[in-house]
């Protein structure tokens, strides 16, 4: 799993196995608008020379050029051949992209320390937008649609002693929207932990603000039942000094696909975003993040790790991060990692790394996707542990480098269980 | 007392232009209590029968057998060889990410004994067995090999000897990067664990550095997949003052009629 040496060149060699349904080998259909090869006026480099953002549903190559529009309208219906979509089944997002967003939004309990404001405002609220604006057609359709927001609001200076946590559950399967806001206010410190769980089909805007010198760790797990359908876009905007873990879960429902989004807007800022997920026979789970390091002397860190096993497992990682021209001084790395457990599971993962100046620490990308790893079975094994608890050790390792990140030794030992529980499936 | 019998080995494997016989029948017999050194030059096959005897699936075993104490080797697994008893501390330890030293440690333990240690008594050997290789206390809670040193990683191989206590001990090329100082610390464990007084030790070395802190009963010389010499501890002062090219191609059998003749 680790680099690939010649050696270990099968790892992650094309399987004789058949492709998922409509994937073709490369697993996607590109637009002919996107193709680089195409004579398209707008294609390829035209698109990039010609682009100065906003350049509504015409996709650039350059994630800086992406539209972004709190109108529904701005944003072309989906055909899915869209850089941004090439790799979801629109089918199953149950109109999440299409129809009007009239469902009942899932229900959300706070629970946490008291000097933790929680509020339920409207849509007027001069907090809402103040971290995100939808950067998708489905995020934008939640945004056009919801009707109130939660608003979590960490005190300045106020240091959490304990998680905050947000549960937020469904209990329908009428498509929903739903938005939440977090501000982490100045110098302070918490955890929030958001527990989607239930059934649901909701696309999701949450907004995190992290004030300068605030140090916020937010983990969103993905726990739905099997049928839920889950978009969520998560933006973060982060202060000077500020730091912030951001953690994805994703581990059941049918389709769930998460688009975090960290910006950083003074210099002195921190971002770590980790992710796990197990995806099962036929489920589709998709994280797309981005990292804009569009001022100075800021760092990021990427880590996503996932595990696949079943039939038409699907699991897409898509990583932007841009160091814009402003951005001195970066230091920004980001990596993705894929178990693929049985025949039959797929993973897409594309690390992209635009750099516009070289006056910077660092900036790095990886990513790779294989086969628990033969040296080291061998290597457990030469110790007298039989293979299958040689594989459970390695995959339970594997994931658990992004469980330890969590620092809740209560949701530590859950997730731990709920990865054991995926295990137990296929006698990993 | 135990024997581990190795009976005319012939080993291959698959490459790129085809399949490689590695091994050409090598015949090796060790005994509880005996330390039996491999020297020979680099692609002589030295490693290639250690990882055989571990059971790497790279490498095919086309005729011959191993047996221990009568039992064949080669119809068991990885993980039941390791069992049964055999020991391979590995030339290039792999780093296994996520898998913190102490777990890996303790789930090995109870797979090879059939029951999970005494957790008080274990805590305080694997601390004690660590102190006395200088690994440093916190390396129970790293990752198995992970960001280890090349002569950390030989301690750690040595560690788990000593905890494990196998019938037989295989060192493939132990001694390989370890500077001075590691290099004494890694013989004393693998002296005090054959002072223990149940274990063979089959030493596998380039360079004859170690046998000054190990003592050989017999040295095997290897040269091109076969055993071209063998003899006592002396043979390994002979190869000290002369080297391996004596035993340049082509000359290996003529060696052994004077050597025979001797």
């Amino acid at each position: 799993m680790t680099e690939i040496t010649t050696e270990k060149a099968r790892i992650g060699a094309p399987s004789a196995q058949p492709f998922i349904n409509g994937f073709t080998e490369e697993g996607e259909s590109l637009s002919p608008i996107n193709s680089a090869t195409s004579k398209a006026p707008l294609a390829g480099e035209a698109v990039k020379r010609h682009s100065h953002g906003g350049g509504v549903g015409i996709p650039d190559s350059s994630r800086a050029g992406r539209l972004t529009s709190y109108n529904l309208a701005d944003f072309k219906p989906l055909t899915g051949l869209e850089e941004d979509w090439r790799f979801t089944p629109l089918k199953r997002l149950r109109g999440l992209h299409s129809e009007v967003l009239s469902g009942a939004a899932p229900t959300v309990t706070v629970s946490g320390p008291e000097r933790v404001t929680v509020e339920t405002v409207a849509r007027g609220d001069k907090r809402i937008g103040s971290a995100g604006i939808p950067e998708d057609r489905v995020s934008a359709n939640a945004w056009e649609n919801f009707s109130e927001a939660t608003v979590l609001t960490i005190p300045a200076g106020f240091e959490a002693d304990a998680e905050i946590t947000v549960v937020i559950e469904g209990t329908s399967t009428e498509a929903a929207a739903q938005h939440v806001v977090i501000v982490a206010e100045k110098f302070s410190k918490a955890i929030v932990v958001l527990g989607h769980q239930g059934t649901a089909v909701v696309s999701e805007n949450i907004e995190i603000v992290v004030e300068d010198g605030a140090n916020l760790t937010v983990v969103s797990l993905q726990e739905w039942n099997d049928d839920a359908v889950h978009a969520s876009s998560q933006q973060a905007k982060i202060g000077r000094d500020a730091k912030l873990k951001h953690v994805v879960v994703s581990l059941g429902g049918d389709l769930v696909r998460v688009t975090p989004s960290a910006r950083f807007t003074a210099p002195g800022g921190e971002v770590e975003m980790f992710g796990l997920y197990f995806a099962d026979a036929g489920q589709h789970l998709e994280q797309r993040l981005f990292v804009d390091h569009a001022v100075a002397n800021c760092k990021s860190n990427v880590l996503y790790k996932g595990a696949l096993q079943g039939r038409n497992a699907h699991a897409v990682w898509v990583g932007d991060v841009l160091i814009r021209k402003e951005a001195e001084g970066t230091d920004s790395y980001e990596a993705n990692r894929n178990l693929l457990l049985t025949d039959g599971a797929r993973a897409d993962s594309v690390p992209n790394l635009e750099i516009e100046t070289g006056l910077i620490k660092g900036a790095g990308h990886a990513s790779a996707t294989g086969r628990l790893d033969d040296e080291h079975l061998f290597y457990l094994m030469a110790r007298g542990i039989p293979e299958d608890v040689a594989r459970r050790l390695v995959v339970r390792g594997f994931l658990h480098e992004i469980i330890q990140q969590i620092k809740v030794p209560a949701l530590e030992e859950r997730l731990t269980e709920a990865v054991e529980r995926e295990l137990a499936v296929t006698n990993n | 007392m135990s024997t581990l019998e190795i009976k005319d080995l012939h080993v291959s494997i698959d490459t790129e232009q085809g399949t490689k016989e590695i091994l050409k029948g090598v015949s090796l017999t060790i005994k509880t209590g005996q330390t039996h050194a491999i020297m020979g030059p680099n692609g002589s096959g030295k490693s290639t029968l250690a990882s055989t005897i571990a059971g790497h699936p790279r490498y095919k075993v086309t005729s011959g057998t191993i047996t221990l104490d009568g039992e064949d080797v080669l119809a068991m697994t990885v993980d039941q060889r390791a069992r049964a008893g055999l020991f391979l501390a590995m030339q290039y330890p792999v780093e296994v990410p996520g898998v913190s030293m102490t777990n890996f440690l303790r789930t090995a333990k109870t797979a090879i004994d059939g029951e999970a240690p005494k957790l008080r008594t274990w805590t305080k050997d694997v601390k004690a067995a660590m102190a006395q290789l200088r690994i440093d206390a916190d390396f129970a809670e790293r990752n198995v090999n992970e960001g280890f040193s090349g002569g950390e990683k030989k301690r750690v191989e040595i560690l788990q000897l000593e905890l494990f206590k196998p019938k037989f001990a295989i060192l493939d090329e132990t001694d390989s990067g370890l500077d001075v100082d590691a290099l004494k610390v890694v013989s004393e464990g693998v002296n005090r664990a054959h002072e223990a007084g149940n274990m063979g030790t089959l030493l596998i070395t380039h360079y004859t550095r170690i046998l000054r802190y190990i003592k050989p009963d017999f040295v095997h010389v290897f040269v091109d997949g076969q055993v071209v010499e063998e003899g006592g501890p002396e043979l390994a002062d002979r190869l000290e003052d002369e080297g391996y090219d004596r035993y340049a191609t082509g000359a290996g059998a003529a060696t052994i009629a004077a050597a025979a003749q001797a």
